[in-house]
Parts: structure tokens; C-alpha cells; sequence
């Protein structure tokens, strides 16, 4: 990784009539088009030749962090390496160029894929059906939410059930997704030990019971613990006619372990980019099959996306289940709960660890032990970056004021944690023994710290406000 | 234990297990109720080496036929150029998560900057988001945003010419929202502007969506139609073929306040559907109801230019339910990709790509109105794409064509054929087409 700024923007490098492309020559004859449809100018894209427009990605690209350069332990992520043989296996040109309305004979292949992997996702989940159309875990709740909506109006109770219960600990995405698929939202209280409060469950189920169209859930939750109470819940929700969600975020440390079908939930979703290793690509494609219980299967939306939603990213999630295969799959959760636990346990002396006890793939500190310095999880994220790590992720859960989320998966090896936990356990001591060193950083990168306020205050989207804000 | 993506060995599992004080990897599940403990063996096969994973992806993939595409219907066979892979594939790119962390992942802030400049030049947009996941989902965005923007309205106008996969989307949002999506007449393959003006006047009006090109590959003369939505207090929205958008008068020239679409015809591969990316650019005064990821530009502590995901207060990961969408993530790979191609094609080279598709699409009309079998569906201007009326059986034609290899088109209706060309398509495999019709046609 680049320690000084590559800041170059394309539009910069661009000069007056040069090409970066060539074409074929236009032999069907010339066709006039009406000039009243045509637009006035031209787009002012830049004018690059091809050397320079590979030099500007690649050294933008060396401004980067990814999981190939290092230890990314961003909870809630599950950033685990992507195997390079899937990326290969996805651009196959036999997949790769395959319209997605053309005849069901000439597509067998592609099809295969989708239910090889559909089959895949209800032995590993305990569901009984899955669709592969939503395009990322936020969709995938969405699809799900319908689903559960569908249901209810089948049962000609869609009317009144127009409630989600969603614990405080929750993903954003769980009460937008909810919004966004007109429910109103109760929030359920965790309990001081980080897990939902049941007595308060029940407050609301007998107050809203019949309003209720579900509840959901993570498990382990975004604490990284696991909701023991989950058959007397998941029975508390049904008893009311209500649903139970499972939001597939945090399903890594499950597999081997428990399966949320066996549970008792209806309807779950799977980020494939968390679990089954496909690469996040700095927040996108992703994908977010939905599974469910036979029941429900009809309940499914056809309409979530018009073909089998992210294909290309389908064909990577199986060519690693393929590959782990029934042996190794269910090695993936216990290793990596083996792995946050033995980083939390040899932190939680110098870190503030709120709710102690076995985690799973991930655990939260609430900050530093000693904050008398000053020093704040934002600036140990920071420090981090100057180590060479990736900072865990900050500030969420909600519950906590300084929370910090670190999961490490289980690619990591007792090496690359040791030298991690020594790296926290110096910089705990930096922020004692010269706290501005912490609170200032990073220093080694690329760029410092960024003014958020001005970034937001005085929108710049575009070059076109560039070049203005640079004339005024 | 091992295994090639685990580095644990035994002596590493031993002393962490003692680092953690238990005394198996078992024991850190005693939380777990024992009747939810899975204890089987996954219905699944057993581990594949890496050639035998190879082997089986090789032998589904001839199960499948690569055809000679002359099919469009909101997805096209562009060409892409070899740079891009090579690039998408830098594992810098590609292994990132979002750029959270502006101090490492000045890449990514970076292009997500470039592709907004890139798709506001495109669109005649003063904005754009980093990208949503397609263009149908983003259609659906783009409504949400209407009604968000428009004060009790709950009603959205949507043309009947708009590709009925971006309605049926659409549609699906909707539902939940209470909003309602009321279809404006088309007239002879184009959007009524009396019945959109009279459904407008009937008031509720949150937004109005077309489309252009049009379900029928027909550029719509929208003259008119945005001060019609505008006088009426109704925002004005377009969903576009990004690639068309090089040549064809842009939304943002003809009034609109949002423009969206796919921006799978800037070279994307069709991958049996997907990842794709969705663009959605609107105007300066929208911009605070804009769902999704935003870069902006801004400094850091050491004065040098930055660039940083901004005005996150719309997003659900700080208003939760309150947020302008539940989108939590971009295209993002896919918006670098559309980055990378933009930048080689380049002001010339993407107009010229167009007009290739734009003369290879009327050279294949003309010829297939010299057979006699066929009729223009519509008499109107048309881009890359365009539909024939025939009295024979479409799908014994389409099948006939793909047994040779080639994919003539989608049908669109019952005596509907629609065919699209793109500058990946030869004079000979046009000529090969039209012989191949004319054989079939034969034979009947």
C-alpha cells in the first residue's frame, strides 16, 4: 500500500482528442438519426490513452486496503479471504456471456449452478427453499419482510399484523428494511448482559400480540453472543401468530454449529459476501439469498430483481462450498469463534470489555480501560492504520458509547493475532505514555485524518463543482 | 484440521485453547442450548481439490451455448475492453470493504468520485449516487425518493412503455409503501402526453416515470412533458440505457429531476443476469433525499485534497427506520468498472460505440423489411433496438436461429419480435441473421 497520496483525478490526465479505445470499422452504411432526440454536447468524459488509464487505477488502487494486504478484522463483516480459484471460475466465458432471457436449453449449465446451490443453503440453513434474487443482505431483508407480509395476507391477516419487533442491538438495515416495507417498528431492549430482555419481550407481545408480524433477529447477536433464549422466544413470536426473521449476517460462526432452520426461524436471509467468501469489492456486488420453511415457499416474491439476481457471485459462494466441501465446512465456526475468543481474552485487561464470557465470531470493548488520556476508539482505529491493520469496526453496536467490533475469521492464523494483540496492548500504552501520538494519527498513510464537516457542509459530488469551486 | 484456507496446525489449536481456557473447541458453545446444537454431518459433497471444482464448473459450463446475441431487452452484448478485468482484479480493488476508513481506501473514495462525475456528464444530472444495485431496483429508488420529496402525494405516473421488468420492480416497493402506480396510456408505442397530462391534472401526483430508449427501443420525443409535471408540483423522471445516453439528448435536457437506469451497457458483461449496476442521478435540490452512498470531496489534516463518503445522515446506519432507503451498500466494483470502461471509451469512443449499434441495428431492419415476412411494429425513431411484426410462429423462428447459434431477438409479444445490435455484432454474423430468418422462412 501506497504510503504517500496517489491524487490524481482521470479528468486531470485527460488531454484534447486522445483514445483509449479502438473499434471495429462502421461497415452497415451511415444512418442519420434525428438531431432533435441527440443531445447538444458531447459527455465530457476524459480523453485518455489505454497506458495511462491502467497507470491511474493501478496507482489508485495502491491507496487501498484490502484483506489480501492484511488482518481486516471489521466486525460485523466477516472480512475472510476470497479464494482467487472462484474469482477465475466466475469469469468463465461459458457463464460470462450468457443473455439472461435466452432458451432454457442453451442455459442448463447456469441453471444447474443456481440449483446446486439452492440445495447447498437449505442443508447448511435447515430452510426448506431459497431464492437467489435479492442482490445484497439489505435486499435480502426486504425480500424476506415480504415474504412474512405475503404470509400474513394469506392467512387474511395482513391488515392488523403491521409490527416488527427488532432488538436495540440491531443492524441499521433491520428497522430501514422494516420501514421500507411499510412496517412501524418496536424496539426490544437488550439486558445488561447484551442479550434480548425477555421480560420485556413479552411485554410487548401481550400488549401488540396481534399486530405482530415478526420479530427479527440475529444469533449470535451484534454483540457477538449467542441469544440462549432462542426456542422460548422463537416460541413466544409464534404463539402470537407472528414470524421469526433471521437476519444472516453473522451466520459464519454457525456453520458447523447450529443451523437457524433447527432454531425456529421461518425466514432467513445470507449475505454471500460474509459467509461463503465472495469479495465485498469495496461495498458492492453482493449478494442475499432468501430462505424459508416449506410452509412460506409460496410466499416469495418473484419480482425482487428480473433474472437469478447477482449470478456471478452465486457461482463463487458455490465453488466454495464445493471446495470445503462437507468435511471443512463445519470447521469454518468453531475456528473462527476460536479466534475472537483468544484475542478478546488477551485484550480485555487493557480494553474495556462490557459482557464477559465466551463470544463467538466477534466481540465488542466499550473503549479503553484507562480513559483518564483522552484517548478515544476512534483514535485507536486510527493508530491501527498506521501498524498496517484495518480498524475494527466503531461505534456500533449502539449500546456502548466507545464500542469497538473486532472479528477475526478463520483465515487468521495464531501469528497474525498475536501480533495484533501486541500491536493493541502498544498502543494501549501509547495512549498513556504520549496520547497525542494516538489521538493525531494515522501518520503513515496516505492521507490524514479528513474533514468530515467541510465534506458535508460545502457538497463537492462532482469534477463539474470542482473546477466551479476552484474558479470562485 | 488443516486445510488450505485454515492456518490453524495442532500446537496452535492446543495453546489457544488453553490461551482461552477451555478445553475444546466444543466448550466454547456450552451457551447453546443443546437441543439447537446441529451435531450431523451437512447434506453436502465431500471436499474437491481445486482442479476437481475447476473440472465440474468446466463441465456445467457445456451445458450451457454461447449465442450470437441480437438480443436487448434492457440487456446488451457490449464489448470489454481487456483492461478492465485486469484492473477489477487487483485484489487492493477488489478484497476492500466500504470505505468506512478514508485514510485506507483513497481507491475506492476516489473512482466512486470519478464514476459520479462521469454519470452526471452522462445523464445531464447535477448529482449522482455511488450506485445502486441495478436498474430496476433503482427505478424503484427513484419513486421512493419522489414520494419522500413530494409532500402527501402517494401517487406515481409510470408510462406503459416503460420495460414492464422496471414497473414489475416498481411494483414490489410499492406494495409496502402504500404508493400507487397509476399506467399512462402509450400510443402507438410512445407515452400518450394527453392521457399523461389528464392523469397529472387529476392531482396526488408525486412523480412521473418514462423511459428512454422505450420498452419498444423507441427514442421517445418527451418535448413538453416535464413543464407539464412541473406545473402540476409532480418531479419528472427518466430510466435510461446508459450507453444511449453518448448520443441521445439527455435527461437532464429535457427537464427531468431524476434520471436512473442500468449501467450494464457500458460494457458489462451479461452474466446471466448479473451484478449489473444501477445509476441514479437527480438535481442539486434533491440531493438530501437521495438514497445510498455519496462521495465528496474535502481535505485531510495535512492539507492535501481527500475524498470522503458524506452526508451519511440520510442512511440507515444513523437514521435506522428514518432513513431514505434501507440500501446499505453499493455496486461498488461495478461502478469501477463502469469507471475504467468510460475512461477508455472515452467523449469519442463512446458516441462511436453507439453509433456502430445505432447503423448496425437500421442495416438489420432494412434487411429484415426486404424479406417480405416482416412490418416495423411502431413508425417511430428507434436507437440499437428495435420490434418487427411477423405472422409466423416467433419461437419455432428463435429456435430454429438458436440451433445455428444465434439468439434472434426477445419476443415481445405474440406477433412481436424485438432484436437488438450492439458495436459487438459483425456485418457478417448480420448478414448470417438475416439468411438464417430467410431459411427458416423457407421452409414454412
Amino acid at each position: 500500500m501506497n504510503n504517500r497520496l496517489y491524487g490524481n483525478l482521470i479528468f486531470e490526465l485527460s488531454r484534447e482528442g486522445r483514445r483509449g479505445c479502438s473499434l471495429p470499422k462502421n461497415r452497415f452504411g451511415h444512418h442519420d438519426i434525428p438531431q432533435k432526440l441527440c443531445r447538444k454536447h458531447d459527455a465530457a468524459l476524459p480523453e485518455c490513452d489505454e497506458p495511462t488509464v491502467v497507470r491511474h487505477y493501478t496507482n489508485l488502487s495502491s491507496n487501498n486496503f484490502g484483506v489480501d494486504n492484511g488482518f481486516y478484522p471489521l466486525g460485523s463483516c466477516t472480512m475472510k479471504y476470497n479464494p482467487k480459484l472462484n474469482e477465475e471460475l466466475s469469469r468463465l466465458p461459458q457463464f460470462q456471456h450468457l443473455h439472461p432471457q435466452q432458451p432454457a436449453a442453451t442455459v442448463a449449465g447456469a441453471q444447474a449452478v443456481c440449483t446446486l446451490l439452492k440445495r447447498s443453503l437449505c442443508a447448511l440453513t435447515g430452510m426448506d427453499a431459497f431464492t437467489l434474487k435479492p442482490y445484497a443482505g439489505a435486499h435480502g431483508e426486504l425480500t424476506g419482510l415480504m415474504t412474512i407480509r405475503a404470509w400474513h395476507k394469506a392467512n387474511g391477516d395482513e391488515g392488523r399484523r403491521t409490527k416488527v419487533i427488532v432488538p436495540d442491538s440491531a443492524h441499521g438495515t433491520n428497522p430501514a428494511s422494516a420501514a421500507v416495507c411499510g412496517y412501524d417498528i418496536i424496539e426490544v431492549k437488550s439486558t445488561a448482559e447484551g442479550l434480548v430482555d425477555f421480560a420485556h419481550l413479552q411485554t410487548i407481545i401481550d400488549e401488540h400480540g396481534k399486530e405482530i408480524a415478526a420479530m427479527m433477529m440475529t444469533n449470535p447477536n451484534t454483540l457477538g453472543l449467542f441469544e440462549r433464549r432462542i426456542p422460548e422466544i422463537a416460541e413466544l413470536v409464534h404463539g402470537c401468530g407472528a414470524l421469526m426473521y433471521y437476519d444472516g449476517a453473522n451466520l459464519n460462526p454457525m456453520l458447523g454449529v447450529c443451523r437457524p432452520g433447527d432454531m425456529g426461524f421461518d425466514v432467513m436471509h445470507i449475505n454471500l459476501h460474509k459467509t461463503f467468501s465472495t469479495p465485498h469489492g469495496g461495498g458492492g456486488p453482493g449478494s442475499g439469498p432468501v430462505g424459508v420453511k416449506a410452509r412460506l415457499k409460496d410466499c416469495l416474491p418473484q419480482h425482487v430483481s428480473p433474472y437469478q439476481g447477482n449470478f456471478a457471485v452465486l457461482m463463487r459462494a458455490y465453488a466454495y462450498i464445493l471446495s470445503l466441501g462437507r468435511e471443512h465446512i463445519k470447521k469454518v465456526g468453531p475456528l473462527a469463534t476460536l479466534n475472537a475468543n483468544y484475542v478478546k481474552e488477551q485484550l480485555k485487561d487493557v480494553y474495556e470489555l462490557p459482557i464477559d464470557g465466551w463470544c463467538m465470531h466477534e466481540f465488542v470493548f466499550d473503549g479503553l480501560k484507562d480513559k483518564s488520556s483522552g484517548v478515544t476508539t476512534m483514535d485507536v482505529a486510527k493508530r491501527l492504520l498506521d501498524y498496517g491493520y484495518h480498524a475494527p469496526t466503531i461505534y456500533f453496536p449502539l449500546l456502548f458509547h466507545e464500542a469497538m467490533m473486532i472479528e477475526p475469521t478463520e483465515n487468521e492464523s495464531k501469528e497474525t493475532l498475536d501480533a495484533f494483540i501486541g500491536v493493541m496492548r502498544r498502543i494501549a500504552g501509547e495512549a498513556n505514555a504520549e496520547p497525542e501520538t494516538v489521538k493525531t494519527a494515522p501518520h503513515l498513510t496516505p492521507i490524514g485524518r479528513v474533514d468530515d464537516v467541510q465534506a458535508a457542509k460545502h457538497p463537492v459530488l462532482t469534477y463539474q463543482q470542482l473546477l466551479l469551486n476552484e474558479t470562485n | 484440521m488443516m486445510y488450505k484456507y485454515f492456518p490453524h496446525t495442532a500446537d496452535d489449536l492446543q495453546s489457544m485453547l488453553k490461551a482461552v481456557g477451555a478445553d475444546s473447541l466444543d466448550a466454547l458453545y456450552s451457551d447453546i442450548p443443546a437441543d439447537v446444537r446441529f451435531r450431523g454431518d451437512y447434506d453436502l459433497p465431500s471436499e474437491m481439490s481445486e482442479l476437481e471444482v475447476r473440472q465440474l464448473f468446466e463441465q456445467l459450463g457445456r451445458q450451457n451455448r454461447q449465442l450470437v446475441c441480437f438480443a436487448g431487452d434492457g440487456v446488451y452484448d457490449h464489448y470489454t475492453p481487456a483492461v478492465i478485468p485486469d484492473l477489477l482484479a487487483r485484489s487492493e480493488f477488489l478484497t476492500s470493504y466500504t470505505p468506512y476508513q478514508a485514510e485506507v481506501s483513497q481507491g475506492t473514495l476516489h473512482y466512486i468520485f470519478e464514476y459520479q462525475s462521469m454519470m452526471t456528464a452522462l445523464t445531464g444530472m447535477d448529482i449522482s449516487n455511488a450506485s445502486m444495485y441495478d436498474g430496476t431496483t433503482a427505478a424503484a429508488e427513484a419513486m421512493m425518493m419522489a414520494v419522500n420529496a413530494g409532500k402527501k402525494q402517494s401517487k406515481v405516473l409510470v408510462s406503459a412503455t416503460v420495460d414492464p421488468k422496471v414497473v414489475a420492480a416498481m411494483q414490489t416497493y410499492a406494495d409496502g409503501l402504500g404508493i400507487t402506480i397509476e399506467m399512462i396510456d402509450e400510443h402507438d408505442g410512445a407515452t400518450s402526453l394527453t392521457d399523461f397530462g389528464r392523469r397529472l391534472t387529476a392531482g396526488g401526483v408525486a412523480g412521473v416515470m418514462v423511459a428512454q430508449p422505450n420498452r419498444y427501443g423507441i427514442v421517445e420525443d418527451y418535448t413538453g412533458f416535464a413543464d407539464v409535471a412541473h406545473s402540476l408540483k409532480a418531479l419528472f423522471m427518466m430510466h435510461c440505457v446508459a450507453a444511449d445516453l453518448a448520443v441521445l439528448k439527455t435527461p437532464g435536457e429535457w427537464g427531468a429531476d431524476i434520471a436512473c437506469g442500468d449501467g450494464q451497457s457500458l460494457g458489462i458483461p451479461m452474466q446471466f443476469g448479473g451484478p449489473y449496476v444501477g445509476f441514479l442521478c437527480c438535481t442539486e435540490k434533491l440531493l438530501r433525499k437521495m438514497p445510498g452512498r455519496i462521495v465528496g470531496m474535502t481535505s485531510d489534516n495535512r492539507g492535501q485534497r481527500a475524498f470522503v463518503l458524506t452526508l451519511q445522515a440520510r442512511e440507515q446506519h444513523i437514521r435506522r427506520q428514518k432513513a431514505t432507503s434501507n440500501i446499505c451498500s453499493n455496486q461498488s466494483l461495478m461502478a469501477l468498472f463502469v469507471t475504467v470502461y468510460l475512461s477508455l471509451m472515452g467523449r469519442q469512443g463512446l458516441k462511436e460505440a453507439a453509433m456502430l449499434g445505432y447503423d448496425g441495428a437500421h442495416y438489420l431492419c432494412d434487411q429484415l423489411l426486404q424479406t417480405g415476412h416482416f412490418s416495423l411494429a411502431f413508425d417511430r425513431p428507434f436507437f440499437n433496438e428495435f420490434c418487427l411484426v411477423c405472422d409466423k410462429d416467433i419461437d419455432a423462428l428463435q429456435q430454429y436461429c438458436a440451433e445455428a447459434g444465434y439468439m434472434a431477438g426477445v419476443k415481445t409479444g405474440d406477433n412481436m419480435l424485438m432484436l437488438a445490435v450492439t458495436e459487438r455484432r459483425s456485418k457478417e454474423e448480420t448478414d448470417r441473421l438475416v439468411s438464417l430468418i430467410n431459411e427458416y422462412m423457407n421452409t414454412l
